[in-house]
């Protein structure tokens, strides 16, 4: 197809502006990488953009020795893998007796499961429903109240509902129940739907930092995105007093190779590279999950 | 009597939902009836039951405070910034995206734009502040370099770039994953009407403005009714994790004005009438979006 001046000329325009889209979102990660491999003295001087200046893994070192981050990034994956396993596990048994045509109370059930979707508490009722509950500083406040995802339910059975009936009814036959039915015949064959829904349930809890400043004040229990918010927040005032006493603060960064700013870049590379190693099987899941999130609406 | 009997025989079947009807119910339900307390005067030792009545006085108290002018400013100014700049852009990256003919070029585009709905806040916010930071922050030193300014800025505790950085950082964030529904949009619209317009003569713009664009009306206008239910919502984490105190007066929005009166100061009662003075007006910003978009036909209900 022969395209017109101005079409070719349009052409030009869409794909620099997408390479410049390109560009700008990839730039920020770039930088941040190459940071936390240089020596954080040289870095305050400016002026490090594409390419590590003085290269270093001094800040992994550090980063990889502190005991407080460690733990945050261990209380992160035990709190993702606990979280993500129960919710998935509870809600698709939920979702399964949902999916049943015989359960009794069905359409009431799922009224009372729309409503709160529609209206909520809010913050302030939430936080003292779980303050009552005795659940702050608990490991667990990471974990229970998102036990059961009512959207995830929703997602689950209508899977469950298309699955063709005979191999179910076959298994009802040889004398299966329900629990049977859903452990042995159902989920063995749900592998899409489990996956994507484990993967983008991983990711909300691998990236939630509020739930912890809510709930948790006990250093110990917090996961990393919380104590990367907390260290941020610190450095957002540093900032704010280097403006008053800049020249000092320049000096007092270049008496050591690593400074709170380079060693923060390594702790922002630590908690984003888990969800960058699974970001692939994300993408290749997501699509299905956005025609998921069409049908929510 | 006969639904009992049936719910009895049952059973297993009935043991895999009412748990899970029971966990519901504590965990929303509790907390919707738990608003009431915006109607009391709560106190923490009285507790919940025998706190004083006090009908509408949270609900004044905040129409009256001196940061309710600051804080709807913000709320709407922000939302309204976020929805003028932050909704049309998705769809005009999809229709971008479907004009790009080197199948590799649009999959690195996709896949890298794609990625930063991914990321925490946190981390989102740890970009921002390396990129704007004063002393090495990217920003300042391309601006340096093209002479556009003598010396470093902190951008974030100036309050006139305050709105500026936070539409950015969403659109950053947003903009990628925002297209995928108008890309499947898009890929839904039928082929025969490009052809049928190729062979009229149309242009790429022509069919971009008479074919595309009308196709996916349906679906941009569910999502501007969402989003003008959404107004009120001007952000939360963005906005709790880039503000500073210096910058109070352009970021306080109502979401994080009642974390930080009711979570930080204990005013639980107060704060909850202001989360249901919002609750209440997104409901009916919601429903009059619904009512002008059924007159064209493409309401939610």
């Amino acid at each position: 197809m022969r395209l017109s001046y101005g079409e070719r000329m349009s052409s030009v325009v869409i794909y620099a502006l997408l390479a410049l889209l390109a560009f700008v979102t990839f730039y920020p990660f770039w930088n941040s990488a190459v940071i936390s491999f240089n020596t954080g003295s040289d870095t305050s001087l400016g002026g490090v953009t594409f390419w590590p200046r003085d290269f270093t893994f001094d800040n992994y070192e550090i980063v990889f020795q502190d005991s407080r981050l460690l733990r945050a990034f261990f209380v992160s994956v035990l709190r993702t893998v606990a979280g993500t396993a129960l919710s998935i596990a509870a809600t698709a048994v939920f979702a399964y007796g949902m999916s049943k045509k015989e359960l009794v109370g069905r359409k009431y059930y799922m009224i009372f499961c729309i409503i709160p979707l529609y209206f909520d508490g809010g913050l302030i009722p939430s936080y003292m429903l779980i303050r009552s509950l005795g659940l702050m500083n608990s490991f667990w406040v990471m974990v229970i109240p998102s036990l059961v995802s009512i959207w995830n339910m929703i997602v689950f059975r209508t899977f469950f509902q298309q699955l063709p009936h005979n191999l179910e009814e076959s298994a009802r036959i040889d004398g299966c129940g329900y629990w049977q039915t859903l452990f042995r015949i159902v989920l063995p064959i749900s592998g899409p739907v489990v996956a994507t829904l484990s993967l983008f349930t991983a990711v909300g809890h691998w990236n939630d930092w509020f739930t912890a400043t809510l709930y948790i004040s006990d250093t110990k229990l917090l996961p990393i995105q919380t104590l990367l918010q907390q260290i941020l927040s610190s450095n957002i005032m540093s900032e704010q007093m280097m403006q008053t006493n800049s020249a000092a603060q320049s000096h007092m960064a270049s008496a050591h190779s690593v400074t709170t700013k380079s060693l923060t870049m390594a702790t922002m590379m630590v908690a984003t590279i888990p969800i960058i190693l699974v970001y692939p099987f994300v993408q290749k899941y997501f699509v299905k999950g956005v025609m998921v999130g069409s049908l929510k609406e | 009597m006969k639904t009992r009997q049936s719910i009895i025989r049952q059973w297993d079947l009935q043991l895999m939902v009412v748990p899970a009807l029971m966990f519901i119910f504590v965990f929303s339900y509790i907390p919707m009836s738990g608003i009431l307390i915006a109607f009391k005067d709560y106190d923490i030792f009285q507790g919940f039951a025998s706190s004083p009545w006090v009908g509408l006085d949270n609900f004044k108290e905040f129409l009256h405070a001196d940061e309710f002018g600051t804080v709807i400013r913000n709320t709407l100014g922000i939302s309204f910034l976020k929805l003028l700049i932050g909704f049309p852009a998705p769809i005009v990256l999809a229709l971008m995206l479907n004009e790009v003919r080197i199948p590799i070029f649009k999959r690195v585009v996709q896949t890298i734009s794609y990625l930063p709905h991914f990321l925490s806040w946190v981390i989102v916010s740890g970009f921002v502040l390396t990129m704007l930071s004063a002393d090495y922050g990217s920003l300042n030193i391309a601006l340096e370099k093209l002479n556009l300014i003598d010396e470093p800025v902190n951008w974030l505790t100036i309050p006139n770039y305050f709105w500026a950085i936070l539409i950015a950082t969403g659109l950053w964030k947003g903009i990628g994953f925002g297209s995928i529904v108008y890309l499947a949009a898009i890929a839904g619209v039928n082929p025969e009407l490009y052809e049928a317009a190729s062979i009229d003569g149309a242009g790429r713009f022509r069919k971009i403005f008479s074919i595309t664009i009308p196709c996916i009306m349906p679906v941009v206008s569910i999502f501007l009714i969402l989003a003008i239910g959404d107004l009120l919502s001007a952000g939360f984490e963005d906005i709790l994790l880039l503000q500073s105190d210096i910058v109070r007066d352009v970021s306080d929005v109502l979401d994080t004005y009642v974390y930080r009166v009711g979570i930080k100061n204990s005013l639980f009662s107060y704060a909850a009438a202001v989360g249901l003075f919002k609750a209440v007006v997104s409901v009916i910003l919601l429903t009059v979006a619904n009512a002008l978009a059924r007159r064209s036909g493409n309401s939610l209900w």
